[in-house]
C-alpha cells in the first residue's frame, strides 16, 4: 500500500483501483480495507493527508511522509525468511515412503504429475494474462518446480542409499 | 628462466596432449621434414655440381699442353657417341711410351683393341638391351673404370686402346698428363642455367608455404589448449610463447625427420635422375653454410609463422575468438609486387646472359612475380567468392564458409598455385628451346641418320658406304664429299667478296644426298647448283676453281651456266642465314675429276622395322673409325637434356601436389572434425550426404580452381617472358598447362575422397549426443 | 484415445557398447500434442528422442510412424522422411555459422528441392512470426542466443513438420529468454498442428507440454494423461 504512495499523492478511491490492477483477481480489495489500512498509516505518521476543501473520505488525498518513503525502502530490502520447509507433508510423505518400503519414485511420478498440472495450469493463465498475472504465476511455478527438483533430488540419493543397503 | 619454462611448458603440452597431440606433433614433424630434406637437397647442389667438376676437370685433355722433353707421353682422341637418348663419351688411347699417364680411374696401359668402361656401361653392354651397343669398341672388355674417373654412377664413359692416331688430326692430342683442361662448364650454358635457377624458385617457394601451412596442422585444436591454460592464469604473452614451444617441439621433429628423408633420398636420388646427372650418394652434402642455414632459419620460421597467426586469434581464458580475419582486402599494393616482378624480368628480353646481374634480375623477378601472385591470390579468392550466389545447396554452403573464412584455403592453395605457374613457365621455357634446338624441321624421308668423317681418306667415302650399308638395319647409303676450294687466279668473282675471299665450299653427292642440303625442284646426274642463304653473294656463272685431288695436284674446274641457284633445305645450317654460299654438284658434273674430301657425310636410311637400327648404324660407324659421329638428323640431343630437367621437374611437382594435397587433406578433417555437431545436426534434418560431400568438393574445388586460373596466367605470362629472353619462338605449352591442371585436379578429387570416410563416421547416427 | 498414435516406439532396446540406454522403451505420439519427455540425465530419454526421429535405429523393437515402420527404412528414405516430415531443435550449435539466419531457415525446405527464392520468401515470414526479423541478415554468430534459438525453431517448423523434435530447446538460455522461445514455440507448433516431442529436464519448460512421459533407465515410466 505504501508502495502504491510512492509515486505520488493519491485519493483513496485510486489507490483501490491500482491495488487491483497489479494485484489481480487473486485478492480483491475491499474498500474498508483500503481505508482501515490508510487510518492505520495514518496513525504510525507514514501517511498524512493533503486535504482538499469539502472532500469526503473518497476525495481525500493521501501522500506518504518522509518516514513512510524510508519504511518502503525497509520493507523492500528485508529479505522475507526463508521458508526451509514448505513441504513438510510432502517430506512427511517420503520418508514414509521409504520406511514403509513404498517406491519413492513411484511417490515422485504421482507428486510430479500433480505438480504439472497445475503448472500447465499457471502457464497457460501466465500466457493469456498480464504483467501482474505473469509476476503470480511465475512465483507460483518457480515454487512448485522447486518442490519437484527436491523431490527428484531426494528420490535419487534414496535410490542410492537403497542401492547402498542392498549392497 | 620464465621464457625457457613457457617454451618447455609448451613443449610438454605438445607431446601429452594425447592422440590428437601427438597426431598435430607428427604432421608438423612430416609437412617440416618434407620442406627440410628439399631444403638440404637443394643445399647439396653446389656440392654435388663441384665434385662431379672436379672429377670431370681431372680427367680432362688440355688443347696443345705443354710437353716436358723426355716425359712419357700418350695420344688421346675424344669419342663422342650416344646409346638412345644418353651420350656414350670416351677417349682413344695410344700410349707412346710405357709408362705413359694414364686418365684417373684407369689403373692399366690399354692395348689396342682393349677397352675398360664404366660399370653403368658395363651393365649396359651385358643386358640384353644393350645388344646394339656390343662390339661397338671392340670386345675386349679388360675392366672397369674407378669411381675417381667418373662424374657419377650412371654415367656412360669408356677407354679404348688404339695405335691408329697421328697428330695429323686436329682432334688428337698429345699429353703428359691429363686434368687441368680449361674447358668451358658442360651443360650449363646460359638458358640451362636459366632452368636451373627457374627450377630452384619453382620448387623452394612453395616449399617455404608449404612449410608455413605445416606448423598451422590441428592450430584450432591448439588455440582451445591455450584457452584452458589462459583460464589457469597463464597471460598473452605466456601464451605466445607456449604456443612457440609447441611448434618448436614439431619443427625440431621436422628437422629429424628432414634429415632422415635426405639421408635416405641421397641413397637413391643419385640413380633416380638421368644419367648425364648422375652423381655418387657421397657427393651429397649439403654446403655447411646452407645446412646451418636450414637448420636455423626452419625452426626460426616456424616460429614466427605461429606467432603470426596467434595475432588473428585472442585466446582467451573462455574461448578462443577469431579476429575477423575478413578485412576486406585491397588489390592495388598487392599488384605491386608482380608488377616489379615483370619490370624485372623485361630487361632480359633477348638480352639473357650468364652474368651476374641476369642471374640475380631472373631469380628475384621470377621470386617477385611468383610471391606477387601469392598475394593476389587471396585477394582474387574473398573477391570471387563474394560475387558467387546462387546454386544448390552443396555449393551454396561451401561458398559461405569460403565468404566466412577463405584464409585457411588460401595458404594451401597458394602452394600448388606458385608451384604450377612456375611448372608452367618452366615448361613452356623446356618447350621452347625443345623447338629452338630440334629447329632441324629436316627432311627425314630419305634418310634418317647420318655420319660425320671430319678426318677422311680419299676413299672414304666408298669405305663408309660399303661398311655402314651391311649394318643391321641400314635400308641405304649415300655419301656427300665436302671439300673447300680456291678460285682460279684472274677469273671469277666480278666483286670482291670481302670475308670469304675466294674460298667457297664445294659438295659433292648424288642427287638424293643433294636434297639434303638444299631444295632441288629437279635433279639428274651432271647438274650443278649453287646454294645461296639470305645475305650471301652467289658465286658467277663460269668461275674457275682449283679443285685439290690429293695427288699434289690441283685440277681447274669451272661452274657452268647451267648451273641453278635454290634455296637452302629447310632446317639444315644453310637456313638459319649468315652462312656463305656454297656449289653442290652431282657426280656426273665432276667430269671423272677425284676429290680428296675434306668431310665425308655418310646419310644413311635407316629401316624402321629393325629396333635400334640407330644403335647398330652407331656401332658399324665406330668399327670403322671410333671418332666418326654418327647421329640421326633430328637434332634431338639438348631436347633430351631438357627432357630429362622436364621429368626432374614434374617429379618435383607431383611431389608437392601430394604434401599439398596432405595439407589440404589434414586442414578439411580438422573442419570436419571441429563441425561434428553440427554435421549430425544437418544429418537429423535430413541432408543427403551427398550434399555435404559436395559442400566438402566444392569447398576445396573453388579456391584451387581459381588457384590454379591465376596459375596459369602467371605460369603464361612468365613463360613468355623467359622464352623472350632465350628468343625462342613463343609457344603456348598447352600439354604443360593440361597436365598440371590435371593433377592439382586430381589432388582436388582425392583430398575430397580421402576425406569422405571421416565425413560417413561424423555424420553416423548417434554423433548427435554432445560428449 | 480418441485417435490413432502418429507416432509410436514400442519395446525399444539399445544399447552402445557396454552401456545400455534404452531398455523397452515405448510411448506414443498423437497428432498435434505436446509431449514432454521427462527424467534424469543419463535416462535415455535423448537417446529415445532419436529413435522417434529416426535418427538412431534401435537394436530390437519398433518404432512406427504414420503406419510406416521406421526401423526398416532405408537410411536415405528415413533421410526424405526427416526431410519432410519432422523438424529438429537442439539445445545449441545447429546453425550453419556461416550461413545468415535467413539462410538458416531455408535450408530444410531448400534440401527438399524448393527454389531458393521461395525458400528464402518462406523463411522471411517465419522469422517474423518468431520476432526475429531484424538478424535475416546477420550470421548466427552474431545474434543472441535467445535469437538463434528461435532462429532454430523457425527452421524446424518452416517445413510445416508432422512432428517437431526439440531436444532441450532452452537448455542454454535463461528463464526469460526460455520462456519466450517456449511460448512462440508452441503456439506455432499448435498454430501448425505439429505435434512436439520435448525432451526437457526442467518442470517449467515441461509445463508448455499437453502430457509428459518419465523416462528413467532406459523405460518409459509413466505416461500421464490429463485432457
Amino acid at each position: 500500500m505504501l508502495g502504491l504512495l510512492e509515486g505520488g499523492p493519491r485519493h483513496g478511491y485510486d489507490l483501490k483501483r491500482s491495488y487491483d490492477e497489479r494485484f489481480g483477481q487473486d485478492r480483491p480489495l475491499a474498500y474498508g480495507q483500503v481505508y482501515s489500512t490508510l487510518a492505520r498509516l495514518l496513525k504510525n505518521g507514514l501517511v498524512e493527508v493533503e486535504s482538499e476543501p469539502g472532500a469526503g473520505p473518497e476525495r481525500k488525498k493521501y501522500a506518504i511522509t518522509d518516514a513512510g518513503v524510508s519504511d518502503v525502502t525497509g520493507w523492500l530490502d528485508r529479505p522475507e525468511k526463508p521458508e526451509p520447509y514448505l513441504q513438510s507433508t510432502l517430506y512427511t510423505k517420503v520418508v514414509l515412503a521409504l520406511l514403509t518400503g513404498h517406491d519413492a519414485n513411484d511417490v515422485l511420478d504421482t507428486q510430479r504429475s500433480a505438480h504439472l498440472r497445475l503448472m500447465r495450469d499457471l502457464t497457460r493463465r501466465k500466457n493469456d494474462g498480464d504483467l501482474a498475472d505473469q509476476l503470480i504465476c511465475d512465483h507460483a511455478l518457480f515454487h512448485l518446480e522447486a518442490d519437484l527438483r527436491w523431490l527428484e533430488l531426494t528420490a535419487a540419493r534414496l535410490q542410492q542409499l537403497a542401492a547402498q543397503v542392498r549392497a | 628462466m620464465r621464457r625457457i619454462a613457457d617454451l618447455a611448458l609448451g613443449v610438454r603440452l605438445s607431446v601429452g596432449g594425447g592422440r590428437s597431440g601427438w597426431t598435430r606433433l607428427a604432421l608438423i614433424a612430416v609437412g617440416v621434414g618434407l620442406g627440410v630434406a628439399m631444403l638440404l637437397i637443394a643445399a647439396s647442389v653446389p656440392t654435388v655440381l663441384d665434385a662431379r667438376d672436379a672429377r670431370a676437370d681431372a680427367r680432362s685433355v688440355a688443347f696443345e699442353q705443354e710437353l716436358t722433353p723426355g716425359e712419357p707421353t700418350v695420344l688421346t682422341q675424344e669419342v663422342r657417341s650416344m646409346f638412345r637418348d644418353d651420350p656414350v663419351v670416351g677417349l682413344q688411347l695410344q700410349p707412346e711410351d710405357d709408362d705413359a699417364p694414364l686418365p684417373p680411374g684407369v689403373t692399366q696401359q690399354l692395348a689396342p683393341g682393349e677397352v675398360v668402361v664404366s660399370p653403368a656401361l658395363a651393365e649396359l653392354l651385358a643386358s640384353d638391351d644393350g645388344a646394339a651397343l656390343q662390339g661397338r669398341w671392340g670386345d675386349q672388355v679388360v675392366g672397369t673404370i674407378g669411381d675417381e674417373g667418373l662424374a657419377g654412377p650412371e654415367e656412360l664413359r669408356f677407354y679404348l686402346g688404339t695405335d691408329q692416331l697421328t697428330t695429323n688430326s686436329v682432334t688428337v692430342d698429345r699429353v703428359q698428363s691429363f686434368g687441368g683442361a680449361e674447358t668451358p662448364d658442360e651443360g650449363l650454358d646460359a638458358i640451362l642455367l636459366l632452368l636451373v635457377l627457374v627450377g630452384m624458385v619453382v620448387l623452394l617457394l612453395p616449399v617455404a608455404i608449404f612449410i608455413s601451412t605445416a606448423v598451422r596442422f590441428g592450430s584450432e585444436h591448439r588455440d582451445r589448449r591455450l584457452a584452458a591454460v589462459r583460464l589457469v592464469g597463464a597471460d598473452v604473452a605466456m601464451t605466445r610463447r607456449i604456443a612457440a614451444g609447441e611448434t618448436l617441439a614439431g619443427a625440431v621433429g621436422g628437422l629429424a625427420v628432414g634429415t632422415l628423408l635426405f639421408l635416405s633420398i641421397g641413397r637413391v636420388a643419385g640413380y633416380a635422375v638421368p644419367a648425364e646427372l648422375s652423381f655418387y650418394p657421397a657427393d651429397l652434402r649439403p654446403v655447411p653454410v646452407l645446412a646451418a642455414l636450414t637448420v636455423v632459419l626452419v625452426p626460426v620460421t616456424t616460429v614466427l609463422v605461429t606467432l603470426s597467426a596467434l595475432k588473428q586469434v585472442l585466446v582467451e581464458p573462455l574461448g578462443v575468438v577469431r579476429r575477423s580475419s575478413e578485412h576486406h582486402r585491397r588489390f592495388w599494393w598487392r599488384l605491386l609486387v608482380p608488377v616489379a616482378g615483370l619490370a624485372l624480368l623485361t630487361p632480359l628480353i633477348g638480352g639473357f646472359d650468364e652474368s651476374l646481374g641476369s642471374q640475380a634480375m631472373v631469380v628475384a623477378g621470377l621470386i617477385l612475380v611468383l610471391a606477387g601472385m601469392a598475394l593476389i591470390l587471396p585477394w582474387l579468392i574473398q573477391a570471387t567468392v563474394h560475387r558467387l550466389h546462387g546454386g544448390g545447396v552443396a555449393w551454396d554452403l561451401a561458398v559461405r564458409r569460403l565468404q566466412l573464412d577463405s584464409g585457411t584455403a588460401v595458404r594451401a592453395v597458394s602452394g600448388i598455385a606458385v608451384s604450377v605457374a612456375g611448372l608452367i613457365a618452366l615448361q613452356g621455357l623446356v618447350g621452347a628451346i625443345g623447338v629452338v634446338t630440334a629447329e632441324s624441321q629436316a627432311d627425314t624421308t630419305t634418310f634418317q641418320a647420318s655420319v660425320l668423317d671430319i678426318d677422311p681418306d680419299a676413299d672414304s667415302a666408298a669405305t663408309w658406304a660399303h661398311e655402314l650399308s651391311r649394318a643391321e638395319g641400314v635400308a641405304g647409303v649415300g655419301t656427300l664429299s665436302s671439300v673447300w676450294v680456291q678460285a682460279a687466279p684472274g677469273t671469277g668473282r666480278s666483286s670482291g667478296d670481302e670475308t670469304a675471299g675466294d674460298e667457297i665450299g664445294v659438295d659433292a653427292g648424288t642427287c638424293e644426298v643433294l636434297a639434303q642440303e638444299a631444295r632441288l625442284d629437279s635433279c639428274d646426274d651432271g647438274d650443278v647448283f649453287v646454294v645461296a642463304p639470305d645475305g650471301a653473294t652467289a658465286p658467277e656463272a663460269g668461275s674457275t676453281y682449283l679443285l685439290d685431288t690429293g695427288r699434289e695436284e690441283q685440277t681447274r674446274w669451272t661452274l657452268p651456266a647451267s648451273a641453278q641457284v635454290v634455296e637452302p633445305a629447310q632446317g639444315g645450317l644453310g637456313a638459319m642465314g649468315g652462312m656463305p654460299a656454297r656449289i653442290l654438284v652431282t657426280p656426273g658434273a665432276l667430269d671423272g675429276i677425284d676429290v680428296r674430301p675434306e668431310s665425308v657425310i655418310a646419310y644413311v636410311s635407316l629401316d624402321p622395322a629393325v629396333p635400334d637400327a640407330l644403335e647398330h648404324l652407331r656401332t658399324a660407324a665406330a668399327q670403322v673409325d671410333p671418332a666418326a659421329y654418327a647421329n640421326p638428323i633430328e637434332q634431338e640431343r639438348v631436347a633430351s637434356v631438357l627432357g630429362g630437367v622436364r621429368q626432374v621437374l614434374l617429379v618435383g611437382t607431383v611431389a608437392l601436389l601430394v604434401l599439398i594435397g596432405a595439407s589440404m587433406l589434414v586442414n578439411v578433417i580438422e573442419q570436419l572434425r571441429e563441425r561434428r555437431q553440427l554435421l549430425a545436426v544437418l544429418v537429423a534434418f535430413g541432408t543427403r550426404r551427398q550434399t555435404l560431400g559436395g559442400s566438402v568438393l566444392f569447398q576445396v574445388a573453388i579456391p584451387v580452381v581459381l588457384g590454379l586460373a591465376l596459375a596459369v596466367l602467371t605460369g603464361s605470362v612468365l613463360a613468355l617472358a623467359l622464352q623472350a629472353a632465350v628468343e625462342a619462338p613463343l609457344t603456348f605449352d598447352w600439354q604443360g598447362v593440361g597436365l598440371t591442371s590435371g593433377a592439382a585436379a586430381l589432388v582436388v578429387l582425392l583430398t575430397t575422397t580421402g576425406s569422405l570416410p571421416l565425413l560417413w563416421r561424423l555424420t553416423r547416427p548417434g554423433n548427435l549426443r554432445s560428449e | 484415445m480418441p485417435t490413432e498414435p502418429l507416432l509410436t516406439a514400442e519395446d525399444l532396446h539399445l544399447s552402445f557398447g557396454p552401456t545400455t540406454a534404452l531398455e523397452s522403451a515405448s510411448v506414443e505420439v498423437h497428432a498435434g500434442e505436446v509431449l514432454a519427455l521427462m527424467g534424469p540425465s543419463g535416462s535415455g530419454k535423448s537417446t529415445l528422442l532419436h529413435c522417434l526421429a529416426g535418427i538412431l535405429t534401435p537394436d530390437s523393437g519398433r518404432v512406427t510412424y504414420a503406419g510406416r515402420d521406421l526401423t526398416a527404412l532405408h537410411d536415405n528414405e528415413r533421410s526424405a522422411l526427416r526431410r519432410s516430415e519432422f523438424g529438429f531443435v537442439f539445445q545449441f550449435g545447429q546453425l550453419v555459422p556461416e550461413l545468415t539466419c535467413v539462410e538458416n531457415v531455408a535450408l530444410p525446405l531448400r534440401l527438399g528441392g524448393a527454389s531458393r527464392r521461395a525458400a528464402l520468401r518462406s523463411a522471411e515470414a517465419w522469422l517474423e512470426r518468431l520476432e526475429v526479423s531484424d538478424v535475416a541478415g546477420k550470421r548466427p554468430g552474431q545474434a543472441s542466443g535467445g535469437q538463434g534459438q528461435r532462429v532454430a525453431v523457425a527452421r524446424a517448423l518452416v517445413t510445416r513438420p508432422k512432428v517437431v523434435f526439440a531436444d532441450e530447446p532452452t537448455g542454454a538460455l535463461d528463464s526469460l529468454n526460455g520462456e519466450r522461445v517456449m511460448q512462440l514455440f508452441v503456439a506455432a507448433a499448435r498454430d501448425t498442428g505439429a505435434a512436439v516431442v520435448l525432451v526437457t529436464h526442467e518442470p517449467r519448460v515441461a509445463a508448455y507440454s499437453d502430457h509428459e512421459a518419465v523416462v528413467r533407465d532406459g523405460r518409459v515410466r509413466a505416461r500421464e494423461y490429463v485432457r
